[in-house]
């Protein structure tokens, strides 16, 4: 199917990439449709909206700028999308990133983790209860203070 | 907007199934106790707030993405997550084979 893509213009897309959101992201209510693209970036992934060209989301996983991350999101969450906490197999989670004029300052939001059945291709975004995962993550700084860790 | 007045160990009823009680009052802070069906989600209206705010801002960025420069440490722990994914939800299919 073709897709008119923010990042890439007119683009061929499989139909496995599409993932229904139902409740939609917040702030975009409206807005239901998406296809997850890998970016031409890596590590960096791309939520297109397919309705609304100019509405694209960049993503990336957590644990590659925080090892330690859990989304921490109440199971009633899970279950709009028919996952439950124990179904790791079947979830995948993902961080909106904000990237401003300065890229390097460029944040995750950690408290609305994006999580996708990837089996039933559905998605939301939940709220983390967890108070240490704000919606501001300096990602630059987190990643060298894994790699100084790992060191 | 309703306004009722309540005290300490009062509550009120939304619908038939959701209960709001005040359970402490402290100065200026009140604790407050939600008895509701487990479809029903409760927030804090401020991390309601900063997660819309933030996601506007999200969508305003340029298509432009930064370098992350994973590879120059390919001994540490983060290299191998990458790959996590882009299984079953992206397929095989990339978005660019008709670049």
């Amino acid at each position: 199917m073709k897709v008119n893509t923010k990042p890439y213009g007119l683009i061929d897309v499989d139909q496995r990439q599409k993932i229904h959101f139902p409740s939609g992201i917040l702030g975009f209510e409206n807005l239901k449709n998406y296809v997850l693209l890998d970016a031409l970036q890596q590590p960096f992934y791309w939520l297109q909206s397919m309705d609304v060209q100019e509405i694209a989301f960049v993503l990336i996983e957590p644990y590659i700028f925080r090892p330690d991350y859990s989304p921490d999101v109440s199971s009633s969450e899970l279950e709009e999308i028919q996952l439950s906490p124990d179904s790791t197999d079947e979830m995948l989670v993902f961080t909106i990133v904000t990237i401003p004029e300065e890229q390097r300052e460029m944040t995750a939001n950690l408290q609305g983790p994006i999580i996708i059945n990837r089996t039933l291709h559905i998605g939301r975004q939940c709220i983390s209860e967890n108070e240490n995962w704000k919606t501001r993550h300096k990602i630059m700084e987190e990643l060298s203070q894994v790699r100084n860790s790992a060191c | 907007m309703l306004i009722l007045s309540r005290k300490k160990d009062e509550s009120i009823m939304i619908g038939e199934n959701i209960e709001v009680s005040v359970v402490d009052i402290k100065g200026d802070q009140i604790k407050l106790g939600i008895k509701a069906p487990r479809d029903i989600k409760v927030y804090r209206r401020e991390v309601f707030t900063a997660i819309q705010k933030e996601n506007l801002a999200a969508a305003k960025a340029g298509t432009q993405l930064p370098e992350l420069d994973l590879l120059k440490n390919s001994g540490t722990q983060s290299v191998e997550k990458p790959g996590r994914g882009s299984g079953a939800a992206s397929g095989n299919s990339h978005h660019n084979s008709n670049l």
